[in-house]
């Protein structure tokens, strides 16, 4: 699970395993014994709704990634196919003589079938091209279908959208999906078929083709593969994957609304894949779990929740295109070479440093957000457990110098910091 | 024939300020291959920049600073953002602007908040300026005019008869061959960067006060500025201005005449079927015209995209 998708044809063992399609058992058993004990770890229903948010996001952005990062398509309309998939499996749930005969289980596959059937007819022009004129047709289509949602009430139910319940379905050995823990098991299940076979996917020739036709479409075509037909199969395949999280947001939420079709939804996906790494297989899955988690815990505490995330998302393509994946994985080297340790200490002073700066500058934002928007009279906040005055000089002086403090140390340390990650991952050196 | 004329008008605004829009974006990216997903962004910090300035110096010197303020701004992003992600690739460059577009939009929301600014027209360009069949035309609506056709001129003039747009039209073609011949190439491509904010600036700053300065300003145009340079036909700006127009035109027209389906359907000989609140295809009958003349440019997109994949003015194939 942890081998780079791009390989080095320079090594000849991971040129033998490229086409092989085995899979690496310990992260894949570690995955499903972790899925299995969580909702004994987090027992109270906010968190499973989390985690089920959580399963769904994974299972949509690896769905991306099978474009963004294995074939280098970007699409900003991505939403739109898990949106439709998830209208379909609704309408399932609402035909009442033909769902009392399915088990809900079942019900995704249904939602990846309409998902891939509507990434098959507008794949069938949009892959024509990569790059620019792809992400443009992506987004026309998508915001196209986005505005039909309020047009065809039929079969997207307008403003309201449409909802239905999950529990009239065929009882599967006598569960009948009540309760939300049964959801989760559901929802978990259906999370490690769909990354499996997304996995084992992206090990298949197609799959190998998909990212040579990424790197280098004109290779490709001189090899004698259609660059066109590469990417059309793996944004159907995509479509499909799509159709599945969007058929267990039907199950999870059992509502559906234009929100689902949109181009926040889409932007956000993108978000989630990027900011996770689109290197890596694993990279989405990161993502994922880390973007719920912001999602959730910080807009508890603060109302700027997306502008903090709007410049990490900014700052991420700035500095480390790799995402938090790509971040993870440069230490490989190091650990190989059991060096790790010495990279501990000199982390913790730059590191540390800069963490301390930016929950300073924070404080600073919500001080000038709270001085700003605070209704008028409303003098005080609270920030940090303390509550405060904040038209007061006192709460800013203290604010600035933890910034500036923190900031410095972050500069100062921070030739240490590269000195320390040359030397670990300097293979000849001895250390003494 | 007087509602036409009236509607023609109407169009011809929505147009020149899609065109002020377009025009920006089309030379960027016929200049550096990025397509500026914050370009929009970039229009509504024009307005509220504006808004601001006006409150304290009046408008006129709103519409002559904001715009500079946002083209430097723009210049800087080109600087010290772009020119960065640019070792990447094209895909992390266009991602790149896309964050920058999220991230202004909540800036904008976390310095002006989310309501709509009361910014207003300035007081002498408050009177009717003459009015067709008791359709009044207000005299704002033909200042629009004035400065984007103005804007036009003025860029079309810089673009082909001066030396700067000389080099700028030699840069889009052959960069290498300019920068061999000492030209300061990527100081060109700031200037460009920094000329088509600018001009976005200025869309925002006039657009302000007509259609509303709000936080959602920027991404209820930001995806139709795009549709406009596709149909054009991406880095041509005559292209550009044809597919403005025409997005204008045709989104005010059929806002304006309520076409319906129903009339459509039974002259082609389709009878209305008699229980048609059960009928899957009842929505195919309620459509009416205004309801679908915002998903029209898209589908015009889409099939540009089919039929002719480089625009209707482009000479190169996106």
């Amino acid at each position: 699970m942890s081998d780079q998708i791009t390989t080095d044809p320079t090594k000849p063992a991971q040129r033998m395993r490229a086409g092989s399609m085995v899979l690496p058992l310990t992260p894949w058993l570690i995955a499903a014994v972790a899925l299995l004990i969580l909702p004994f770890i987090f027992t109270n229903n906010s968190a499973i709704t989390i985690m089920n948010q959580m399963a769904i996001t994974i299972i949509f952005a690896l769905a991306y990634n099978m474009l963004l990062g294995q074939g280098g398509m970007l699409s900003f309309g991505h939403a739109v196919y898990a949106g439709v998939g998830g209208f379909a499996c609704m309408h399932i749930i609402n035909a009442t003589d033909f769902f009392a005969n399915l088990p809900l289980p079942l019900l995704p596959i249904f939602g990846g079938l309409f998902g891939m059937g509507l990434a098959t007819i507008v794949g069938s022009f949009s892959t024509r091209k990569a790059g620019t004129v792809f992400a443009m047709i992506s987004l026309g289509v998508g915001e196209l279908i986005a505005a039909c949602s309020v047009i065809i009430v039929a079969f997207f139910g307008g403003e309201e959208g449409i909802s239905g319940d999950r529990t009239y379905g065929l009882p599967f050995f006598g569960v009948e999906f009540l309760q939300q823990i049964e959801v989760y098991y559901l929802i978990a299940a259906w999370l490690m078929i769909s990354a499996v076979l997304m996995y084992l996917y992206s090990r298949t020739p197609m799959g190998r083709m998909a990212n040579a036709v990424r790197d280098n479409p004109e290779r490709a075509e001189f090899l004698g593969y259609s660059a066109r037909w590469v990417r059309f199969y793996s944004f159907v395949a995509s479509g499909f994957f799509a159709g599945i999280a969007g058929a267990l947001f039907a199950i999870n939420y059992e509502i559906l609304t234009e929100e689902n079709l949109n181009t926040t939804q889409s932007g956000i996906i993108l978000l989630v894949t990027f900011l996770g790494g689109v290197g890596f297989f694993f990279g989405p899955i990161i993502g994922a779990i880390v973007f719920t988690l912001v999602q959730t815990v910080l807009s508890l505490q603060t109302e700027l929740w997306a502008f903090y995330l709007g410049m990490i998302f900014v700052a991420t393509v700035m500095f480390f295109p790799g995402g938090l994946a790509g971040l993870i994985m440069m230490h490989v080297p190091a650990w190989r070479l059991g060096k790790l340790g010495h990279l501990a200490w000199p982390y913790l002073k730059t590191l540390g440093g800069g963490l301390i700066g930016c929950l300073g500058a924070a404080a600073l934002i919500e001080m000038i957000f709270h001085l700003r928007h605070a209704s008028i009279g409303d003098h005080e906040m609270t920030l940090f457990w303390t509550t405060f005055d904040s038209h007061t000089v006192l709460p800013w002086i203290i604010a600035g110098a933890v910034t500036v403090i923190g900031f410095a140390i972050c500069r100062a340390t921070a030739p240490a910091m590269v000195e320390a990650w040359n030397e670990a991952n300097a293979a000849s050196k001895v250390t003494t | 024939m007087d509602l036409i004329l009236v509607n023609l008008i109407d169009g011809l605004v929505t147009g020149l300020l899609l065109f002020m829009l377009s025009a920006g974006l089309t030379l960027i990216f016929s200049m550096m291959g990025v397509l500026n997903f914050a370009h929009a962004s970039f229009y509504m910090l024009g307005a509220y920049f504006a808004f601001q300035i006006s409150l304290a110096l009046g408008f006129w010197m709103g519409l002559l600073l904001a715009p500079l303020i946002v083209g430097v701004l723009g210049a800087g992003v080109e600087r010290y953002g772009l020119r960065r992600v640019h070792q990447y690739g094209h895909v992390p460059e266009l991602i790149f602007t896309f964050g920058l577009a999220l991230l202004i939009e909540e800036l904008v929301q976390f310095i002006w908040g989310k309501n709509q600014m009361p910014y207003a027209a300035p007081e002498i360009l408050q009177f009717t300026a003459f009015s067709i069949a008791g359709n009044s035309i207000p005299a704002y609506k033909i200042f629009m005019i004035f400065i984007s056709v103005a804007i036009f001129i003025g860029l079309l003039w810089v673009l082909t008869r001066t030396r700067v747009g000389m080099i700028i039209q030699a840069a889009l073609t052959y960069p290498k061959t300019v920068e061999a011949l000492g030209h300061n190439v990527p100081l060109i491509f700031m200037g460009v960067f920094g000329v088509g904010t600018a001009l976005a600036g200025v869309a925002g700053v006039i657009a302000g006060p007509v259609l509303g300065t709000f936080p959602g300003m920027a991404f209820v145009l930001g995806s139709i500025v795009f549709v406009t340079i596709v149909i054009g036909g991406l880095g041509s700006l005559w292209g550009a201005l044809v597919a403005s127009l025409m997005i204008g035109w045709i989104t005010t027209f059929s806002k304006a005449y309520n076409l319906r389906m129903e009339d459509l359907l039974t002259t082609l000989g389709f009878t209305k079927p008699e229980a048609i609140a059960d009928s899957p295809w009842r929505d195919l009958w309620s459509i009416t015209s205004p309801q679908i003349a915002d998903i029209l440019p898209y589908i015009l997109m889409v099939l540009i995209l089919i039929f002719r994949p480089y625009g209707l003015f482009g000479k190169r194939g996106v």
